[in-house]
């Protein structure tokens, strides 16, 4: 047993990268395919619509833990590939993130009134214009703060990785806890550490709002 | 030949029937109103001459070309047939001036540096230049059925369609959006309207359509129909509008 020094802060630096570099590569991964689940679950075509909706399904209805533990522990026994655990833990938080921003989009795109489309659709722009020009910059005011609500919720929810044993800073602050028996302090700077990473965002998605409602 | 040709066209939503077999022609520069009560199917027929709706049988075409939701050139189409809806349909976070231009913009028919100025000119044409930069719910709804009108006149159409474009307007707006559509008339500009305002159909136009249950019930010149209505139907509604 030791006190906790410096070193235990270093260490939560150090593993708050891990906890951030989670985070990018579930947005960077998981946002283009919340954009595409979003857009074919408002497909026009059926089959498209179903299977857009049945993958939102699925992986909302299971568990964080569920979609860790069969990429963790279920890639190299149901696939025989062993994968580094940022890989396998990645692909669960993109997963993650893709079902349930792609749900939000899809709410956002279904919020604008189908005129609108329409609207687009009688000065001859594609369908594709209609999104982008029309559709899209409406849908992303309207889906603004429950993105913004979703981001903290994956922030706070890669702590979940811990279990499997990715070191990002809620395991790193067991391992600190672990060493120097004051889990109190431990656990309380962590929880600070994703308090601070989380507030700013609040704030930001507020002056987002008001700006953008602001350009009416 | 007419400009619009209209043959035969019938159309149901599921087990309604609402064209049952409407003819209709109209030429070049004819201003034509269609009137009726509500559910005679005055709007649905506007909007399959736009290819809104899909026609189960009969024919439509625009300037010798037919026209069907799936036509291979639909959005060139559009571009030449503008529409104005009820209920202004303006994108509302975009400024007048972008409104305008997206789809020019979009659809290649000018340039970034002509963008301003065609907004200019097509505001101009309905009195609100000065309203270039407003935002669009910042307008009143009268101001925001104009900038409506300008955004399809600035893709340059020869043929508009109005679908009760003062329907959804308070009593004392209504009148600057009929004087818009009076000088657009008065320029030669090929129009359709469906609309309530028998004022303007009157005036305005050379032809009214009287529709009722899915059919084309009367047609002629505004003086004769309404001086003389033949059918007891027309007769009620002239009476029931007046």
């Amino acid at each position: 047993m030791r006190s906790f020094g410096y070193i235990d802060l270093l260490s939560f630096v150090h593993a708050l990268q891990w906890t951030v570099l989670l985070v990018i590569v579930a947005l960077a991964f998981g946002g283009p395919l919340a954009l595409l689940l979003a857009t074919t679950r408002t497909s026009r075509l059926a089959p498209l619509r179903w299977l857009a909706a049945g993958l939102i399904q699925l992986i909302q209805g299971v568990p964080l833990l569920g979609l860790l533990f069969f990429f963790y522990f279920g890639m190299p026994v149901f696939l025989g590939i062993e994968v580094p655990a940022l890989v396998a833990v990645g692909i669960a938080y993109t997963l993650y993130t893709a079902g349930f921003l792609g749900d939000i989009w899809r709410g956002g795109i279904e919020a604008v009134k189908p005129a609108q489309w329409e609207a687009g659709a009688c000065l001859g722009l594609t369908s594709w214009q209609q999104f982008r020009h029309i559709i899209g910059p409406q849908a992303l005011r309207l889906s603004l703060p429950p993105t913004v609500g979703f981001l903290v919720q994956l922030i706070k929810g890669t702590s979940l990785a811990s279990i499997v044993g990715f070191v990002e800073l809620a395991r790193a602050g067991q391992v600190v806890s672990a060493a120097t028996f004051q889990p109190l302090l431990a656990y309380g700077i962590v929880a600070a550490i994703y308090f601070a990473l989380c507030l700013p965002l609040t704030l930001w998605s507020r002056t987002l709002e008001a700006r953008l409602n602001g350009a009416r | 030949m007419a400009l619009v040709e209209i043959r035969d066209v019938r159309k149901s939503f599921g087990q309604v029937e609402v064209l049952k077999g409407v003819s209709l022609e109209v030429k070049e520069g004819e201003i034509v109103t269609i009137i009726g009560r509500s559910g005679s199917g005055k709007s649905t027929l506007l909007r399959c001459i736009n290819a809104l709706e899909k026609i189960d049988s009969g024919s439509i075409t625009v300037e010798g070309q037919a026209v069907s939701a799936g036509m291979a050139n639909l959005r060139q189409f559009r571009q030449r047939v503008g529409i104005v809806f009820q209920a202004f349909n303006l994108f509302p976070h975009l400024s007048v001036e972008k409104n305008i231009t997206l789809a020019p913009l979009l659809t290649r028919k000018i340039g970034k540096a002509e963008a301003r100025p065609l907004a200019l000119d097509v505001l101009g044409r309905v009195g609100l230049a000065d309203k270039i930069d407003a935002w669009p719910e910042r307008l009143s709804g009268g101001q925001q059925q104009r900038v409506a009108i300008a955004r399809c006149l600035a893709m340059a159409p020869h043929l508009m369609l109005f679908d009760e474009v003062t329907s959804a307007l308070d009593p004392e707006l209504v009148g600057e959006v009929l004087k818009v559509m009076e000088d657009m008339a008065r320029q030669g500009m090929t129009m359709i309207l469906v609309t309530h305002e028998m004022g303007f159909a009157r005036n305005v136009a050379n032809k009214i359509v009287f529709m009722h249950q899915g059919k084309v019930w009367e047609e002629g010149p505004p003086a004769e129909l309404f001086a003389n209505p033949k059918t007891p139907e027309l007769r009620s509604f002239i009476n029931s509008v007046k």
